[in-house]
């Protein structure tokens, strides 16, 4: 018997796209009226256009791999690199248009803890429930109900409904439910990003075991270089839907962090899928600008550096009062670095449609290297819009001290410079 | 479309043990199956959707007897004693419950089916398992209404010391095709739903019509004999008149050509309805 367990072989996953269409969904008249218009053509047979609104999109596009038991895999890659759809074909959840996978196994797919979770049901019947859902049998969940409920730490809440839960607590739940599976295989996408750091600890603790002791295979989707690094013992890169890159975590990583930064494009925030909120009230746009308020592809340390968020909202007319914007830098490795808010720092704004607002680092502390960016609004208490992963910019090393010696290497995207000043003392011993 | 395959012994904690083929396409052998092995989902939800129906309500199941009970007052003065309808020989309250019960089951089950999978949207897109479970399941939330509201009748009964036939034992024959009727069109408003929203809109109006259109509040004796035939292209004419020919015993009659007419429509919108949904179902997660 041989030691894979998944075999990926030519996998392809096409969408169809439409352009100028802003709904979520089709309704049915537009179907008609297109048929209609299609309708008209026939007698127009000279006026014949090809479908200018619909667009064939390989979301995945001849992807093959082989996991071995025990494997602990990262998938990284940029938003819209297919990681979500590979996930998301690997757990049964939508079929591959071409191509074959073979799994041996069970797979558990984490794609969001939480998933099933009824906010009536209390916390006893919500664990039966979502323990269904992820393909538990009621003999599995009532065996392992109390290692769950002792994992969540929740044993005061059993008989409350969730929708009185701290978001903590129902994270942990949730968690916990999924912790507990015990499939062959574990699919888990971005479940870190939530809970507290003590939380967090605990779940890495908890794959780690799942992949070390008990010699089960994971796959992991994060944006956290610094978790996938010391989870995973093999990387796939995934660029624009295809395999670019399967090696060993260090070499694949760096590989990612050399292509991702340099390539960004912030002209369109809305293809940012990962993000939280609300959503009448969007970033639209981000520009880098310098002191003299041009563009900038990337900043240089020690400069004065602009952050333009512009925004977009359902209707022009709105305006969305008392927002509170704020952003956070963070290391390309996950550990935030600065964090600069509105919430800490200023008065509420209003904000409209097509409206910017800028922020301003006046002498930027950071060092060479990749960073990411996140974007959250606020607006009269109601969470608009939270991007927490999926902007990067790159830092290039500049003379923050006016000293022109650079930043000594080993340091750079991990310290930051402020200013100090070197004064000597001599203290006088009156004896 | 390539032909696809699942092959998968049974699921047990042994690693190795089972093996899955993911390819396009789907065999239709493998999906009953699939259906088979997620039974235990499928009570789970019936049973979550029955928990939280009438959680946070003050007087809780008592909703699935007072409403049914009201509409047949109102049914009873309106078409009994205001318009005058003949009710052959059966107390008024008595004609217009029978018809109630079919009536109430059919439509609170095709509005839960049809609403079923845009309320499970979040499940859709995140887990697998095969869909059909989840318009299954809501039915199930509607049997329950149906069984509670059937001790109305009872009463009902006892009330006005009403025996019924032996015909009694050939409801549950009945509240089948009932539920064949819901799921059936369920089914196709339910996948329709997911691709386009108006559908939301058109089944509570279908709901409404087809209480006006259905024989509820009066006998489907009082219909034209010429008419009969046409009207039985209703599925729920059929459906009523199976009911009233079991409960009320020797005083309804049943017009059986329009009755095996309406079962086959039943039966056509069942097979079609699932055929749809299963068209439809591999494209769910990506547009809902």
């Amino acid at each position: 018997m041989s030691d894979t367990v998944i075999r990926v072989e030519n996998l392809g996953k096409k969408y169809i796209i439409g352009h100028q269409q802003q709904e979520r969904y089709t309704a049915l008249r537009d179907v008609l009226a297109y048929k209609a218009k299609g309708m008209t053509q026939l007698f127009k047979p000279k006026s014949k256009i090809q479908n200018p609104k619909s667009e064939e999109f390989w979301a995945l596009k001849d992807v093959s791999f082989e996991v071995k038991r025990g494997d602990r895999i990262g998938i990284i890659g940029r938003n819209g690199a297919g990681k979500s759809t590979l996930l998301k074909v690997l757990s049964r959840i939508t079929e591959p248009t071409e191509g074959r996978i073979s799994i041996k196994g069970r797979v558990a797919s984490l794609l969001e803890v939480g998933t099933g979770f009824h906010p009536e049901l209390t916390g006893r019947e919500n664990i039966y429930l979502n323990g269904a859902i992820l393909g538990m049998s009621k003999v599995e969940i009532r065996h392992k109900f109390d290692e769950i409920v002792a994992f969540a730490e929740v044993e005061k809440f059993l008989d409350t409904p969730v929708k009185r839960y701290s978001s903590g607590m129902y994270v942990r739940l949730a968690f916990a439910v999924a912790a507990h599976l015990e499939p062959e295989i574990l699919v888990v996408d971005e479940v870190l990003a939530v809970g507290d750091a003590a939380f967090q600890k605990k779940c890495l603790g908890k794959i780690e075991d799942v992949a070390e002791k008990e010699g089960r295979t994971v796959l992991f989707v994060s944006h956290n270089m610094a978790t996938i690094q010391s989870l995973c013992n093999q990387i796939i890169f995934l660029n624009r839907g295809q395999v670019q890159a399967i090696g060993n975590p260090d070499s694949t990583i760096q590989l990612y962090l050399d292509e991702g930064v340099t390539s960004e494009d912030w002209s369109d925030l809305h293809k940012i899928t990962q993000r939280r909120g609300e959503g009448a009230l969007k970033f639209s746009r981000l520009a880098l600008l310098n002191d003299q308020e041009k563009l900038v592809n990337a900043a240089l340390s020690g400069e004065k550096l602009t952050f333009r968020l512009y925004f977009s909202s359902f209707s022009e007319k709105y305006t969305y009062k008392n927002c509170r914007i704020g952003i956070a830098i963070s290391s390309i490795s996950g550990a935030k670095i600065v964090l600069s808010t509105e919430m800490i720092c200023q008065d509420e704004v209003d904000i409209r449609d097509g409206e910017s607002l800028d922020f301003c680092i006046e002498k930027l502390p950071l060092t060479e290297g990749g960073y990411s960016l996140m974007l959250f609004a606020e607006s009269n208490g109601i969470i608009q819009d939270w991007i927490t992963e999926g902007i990067q910019f790159s830092v290039e090393g500049g003379d923050f001290y006016g000293t022109g010696k650079p930043c000594p290497p080993g340091h750079q995207g991990k310290s930051i410079l402020v200013d100090f000043s070197v004064r000597k003392s001599c203290y006088e011993y009156s004896k | 479309m390539s032909k696809l395959k699942i092959k998968r012994r049974r699921a047990s904690s042994a690693p190795g043990d089972t093996e899955l083929i993911i390819e396009a396409g789907r065999t239709e052998k493998n999906y009953w199956q699939d259906i088979w092995r997620y039974r235990e989902l499928f009570y789970f939800l019936a049973w979550r959707d029955i928990l939280v129906r009438y959680k946070q309500t003050a007087i809780g199941v008592g909703w699935a007897l007072i409403r049914p009970f009201l509409t047949m007052v109102v049914f009873t003065v309106v078409f009994g004693r205001l318009a005058n309808l003949p009710s052959d020989g059966v107390p008024y309250p008595i004609l217009v419950f029978s018809a109630m019960l079919p009536w109430q089951l059919f439509s609170t089950a095709l509005s839960e089916c049809s609403n079923s999978l845009i309320a499970n949207a979040n499940l859709l897109s995140k887990v697998y398992f095969p869909r059909l479970v989840v318009p299954t399941s809501a039915v199930v939330v509607s049997f329950v209404d149906f069984a509670i509201s059937s001790i109305i009748l009872v009463a009902l009964m006892v009330w006005f010391a009403y025996v019924p036939s032996w015909r009694i034992v050939t409801l549950p024959l009945f509240t089948l095709i009932a539920l064949a009727a819901s799921m059936g069109v369920g089914l196709w408003m339910a996948s329709l739903n997911v691709q386009y929203r108006d559908f939301r809109y058109i089944v509570p109006f279908l709901v409404q019509f087809g209480l006006y259109i259905s024989p509820v509040g009066f006998s489907s004796n009082i219909v034209p004999d010429q008419w009969r035939l046409l009207y039985s292209l209703n599925p729920m004419v059929g459906v009523i008149d199976g009911f009233r020919w079991a409960i009320l015993g020797d005083e309804a009659s049943i017009y059986w050509p329009g009755f095996s007419l309406s079962v086959s429509l039943v039966m056509l919108l069942l097979v079609s309805g699932i055929w749809y949904f299963r068209k439809m179902e591999r494209t769910f997660a990506d547009v809902i």
